[in-house]
């Protein structure tokens, strides 16, 4: 008999699929079942983020970060308003510092009850993620309340936060405090020890400390791999050094234990928004420098300097500083930088964003080559990758 | 004139009549099913379900089956248009003739055979056939690996169900699914089989294609699997004939271990109720753990269904055969348990 050639069945998965996390393009190469090589397509969502912040002020460009991880917006506007106040040689006010380290552990828990519950699904359980969005409708609640917005929040600004958090505000979310915990347990009862989830996650997508070093894995995903990096902890921020939290991580890096490590780590940012309530100090919010943080309202009807400085500051902005800084915060997805580069004028020279969720995309090749069909879409949620920071 | 009428005609009709009286019920209990099914799994998610169409979303499977209806059929370019739509027919046709040999109670059944069991057995191992037909006709890659997948797991799921009736039929001492319930009469076959029945349960789960082991139409994976490219009434077919073999599975789940329609005990108040309603209670509870299922499972893997089928349900149901059958004969049980 002659010998035939078998070719392999190419499979396009996505952008339109129900596990693409957004607008994926997976081009698959697989025998039969198996994938035999995975590569991903991107640039679906490209907005060109990075090119649009050059032509706008640094409080302009604060809306786009929102935009990147629409999941955690918060989480990104720290790493710019950071970014900026590094080159403004400013300091943010303790008090401003613990409303953004509590908005950002909302930020972090708001991404990852999403993750952990979608990747859930992507596995075939619907449970988990419907359980999980009434939590997460309650703190985008505290995000309206606190800014006017419930996702894309436009609060963490440089300087400081827009607006002083209401009065109760803190009280609601401490009580929110206390309940959060049952419906982790409750996710948990569905998954964490049912056989049928363990089958399909242990040992899929495993990525050892090597590899997950030289694919950049940062954030849950290289905590699961066993490393305890966590910028919050490595290089703290606005007083992450004044909180007492565990890192937690895993032993094999797999999908399995990317989710345990999602879940502690929630369970840790709720004791992080507690002790970030109980110490939560008074005084203003955001810096006194009149040339970076606007005007009260009040003044502006009695001082014509506060007049003139509110206009100056919501049209021209502010100067920065010729100078360069990366600075990078522990958003949920991993590490998030930004390399700001100002030229002394009122807008970056230049805003280049690291978004861990490309990084770990990269990956996707090298996790599931060999395993099946049904594994890609694991390791897909499993990775955390929302596209809005990966295509940017 | 008088002959013809008695002997053909009538019969004829009345048989057509009979198969209307079972086959429009059926048709209804299935689009109500599927409201159940959105009402228990969105209780079970802390949601209200369809509560917009009429009265508590009562109309709402009449709102969707006007929907499907009056959609255009999309056919597309690449597929094979005469197996494309035979498909369909073909699901929906043998998920409702399967019901002729189900007894709704003593004597209400449409064709009493004393093959039956291997009747409904042959009907469901036909059922692979239009999920098969679909997935080819399609001409679409995600059709094709449902199909791929759908072949190996129907059959896979069938040849344990096969042991497991057989453990059944050897308590019984007959193929007749009136005998099979009227010998539960002192004891229902889910006592004495229980493993076997838990078995014949998840199998029926793998053999309606639903969770855990709704493979080949897996949403995540598969977008829609074989079914991605049918749409209108060629979809509604088939989502007739996939929750018609819903309720046929847990029908006959009921005959060979819940008793059918006897009532749970002899007693009076229990008598009164007719064998029928015990039938349809029966099978409402085991529905409903389908819905459960559904509600609380992650899906299997593609290896990990066919290990499951063959190397654990496989090898349970065979040893059962023999060690059933080795205690009835030995201690000589069969009219005992009858």
């Amino acid at each position: 008999m002659a010998e035939t050639q078998i070719k392999n069945f190419t499979m396009n998965f996505g952008p339109q699929h129900p596990s693409a996390h957004g607008v994926l393009r997976l081009v698959l190469e697989m025998d039969g079942e198996v994938i035999e090589r995975a590569d991903p397509h991107i640039g679906l969502l490209h907005r060109g983020t990075e090119k649009l912040i050059e032509y706008k002020s640094y409080l302009q460009a604060v809306p786009y970060f929102d935009r990147l991880d629409y999941v955690a917006p918060q989480n990104q506007e720290h790493a710019f308003a950071l970014a900026t106040e590094k080159l403004l040689g400013i300091e943010v006010p303790p008090r401003g510092q613990a409303i953004r380290v509590l908005y950002a552990e909302i930020g972090r828990i708001l991404n990852h009850i999403f993750n952990v519950t979608t990747f859930a699904m992507d596995v075939g359980a619907m449970t988990p993620v419907l359980w999980s969005f009434e939590h997460r409708e309650l703190l985008m609640e505290f995000c309206e309340r606190a800014s006017g917005a419930r996702l894309h929040m436009g609060y963490f600004r440089p300087g400081g936060v827009a607006f002083d958090l209401p009065d109760g505000l803190t009280d609601d979310i401490e009580a929110w405090c206390d309940i959060f915990p049952q419906c982790i347990d409750d996710i948990e009862s569905l998954l964490t020890e049912n056989r049928i989830f363990k089958q399909r996650t242990v040992d899929i997508g495993a990525i050892s400390v090597e590899q997950a070093f030289d694919w950049g894995f940062s954030g849950p995903n290289l905590r699961a791999a066993g490393v305890p990096w966590d910028l919050r902890r490595a290089q703290p921020y606005d007083g992450y050094e004044n909180y007492a939290f565990e890192i937690p991580i895993g032993k094999h890096g797999d999908c399995y234990e990317r989710y345990l490590v999602r879940i502690a780590e929630m369970r840790e940012s709720v004791k992080i928004m507690r002790q970030a309530i109980e110490m939560m100090p008074a005084g203003p919010v955001k810096t006194i420098d009149g040339k970076v943080a606007p005007p009260k309202r009040a003044d502006m009807k009695r001082s014509m300097e506060a007049l003139i400085h509110h206009f100056k500051l919501y049209t021209e902005g502010y100067n920065v500083p010729e100078g360069e800084t990366y600075t990078a915060v522990e958003a949920p997805k991993g590490e998030f930088g930004v390399y700001l580069v100002a030229d002394g004028t009122n807008r970056p020279y230049r805003c280049k964003i690291r978004a861990p969720g490309f990084a770990h995309l990269q990956a996707l090749d090298l996790l599931t080559k060999g395993h099946m069909l049904a594994d890609i879409v694991a390791n897909i949620g499993s990775l955390d990758i929302v596209f809005g920071e990966i295509d940017r | 004139m008088a002959e013809l009428w008695f002997g053909y005609v009538w019969p004829l009709i009345w048989i057509v009549i009979k198969i209307v009286l079972i086959v429009a019920p059926l048709l209804l209990s299935v689009a109500y099913l599927t409201l159940a099914e959105r009402k228990v799994i969105g209780a079970m998610h802390l949601r209200r379900g369809p509560n917009v169409v009429g009265p508590w979303g009562l109309l709402q499977p009449i709102a969707d089956g006007m929907k499907l209806f009056f959609k255009e059929t999309v056919i597309p370019t690449g597929t094979n248009r005469a197996v494309f739509i035979l498909a369909p027919c073909v699901t929906f046709v043998l998920a409702l003739i399967a019901w002729a040999v189900i007894p709704f109670g003593p004597g209400l059944v449409l064709a009493d055979i004393n093959v039956g069991i291997l009747y409904l057995f042959a009907i469901s191992s036909l059922g692979v056939y239009g999920i098969l037909m679909a997935g080819w006709a399609s001409n679409s890659r995600y059709a094709f690996l449902g199909a791929l997948r759908s072949a190996a797991q129907m059959v896979s799921y069938e040849v344990a169900m096969g042991f497991i009736i057989i453990t059944v039929l050897i308590c019984a001492g007959s193929l007749n699914l009136s005998a099979i319930v009227a010998a539960q009469k002192n004891l229902w076959f889910v006592v004495p089989l229980f493993p076997m029945a838990v078995i014949f349960f998840i199998s029926t789960l793998a053999e309606t294609n639903r969770h855990p082991f709704d493979l080949p139409e897996a949403e995540n994976e598969l977008v829609a699997g074989f079914n991605v490219e049918y749409s209108a009434m060629i979809f509604a077919l088939f989502f007739l004939g996939e929750y018609a073999n819903m309720i046929l599975m847990a029908g006959i789940t009921t005959i060979l271990f819940l008793g059918g329609w006897l009532p749970p005990a002899d007693w009076a108040l229990f008598t009164w109720i007719p064998g029928p309603v015990w039938f349809a209670l029966k099978m409402a509870l085991l529905l409903f753990v389908f819905l459960w299922v559904r509600a609380t499972f992650p899906r299997y893997r593609y290896d990990q269904l066919m290990r499951l089928g063959w190397k654990v349900f496989l090898p349970i149901s065979l040893a059962a055969v023999v060690v059933v059958g080795g205690v009835v004969v030995a201690f000589d049980l069969q009219p005992v348990l009858r």
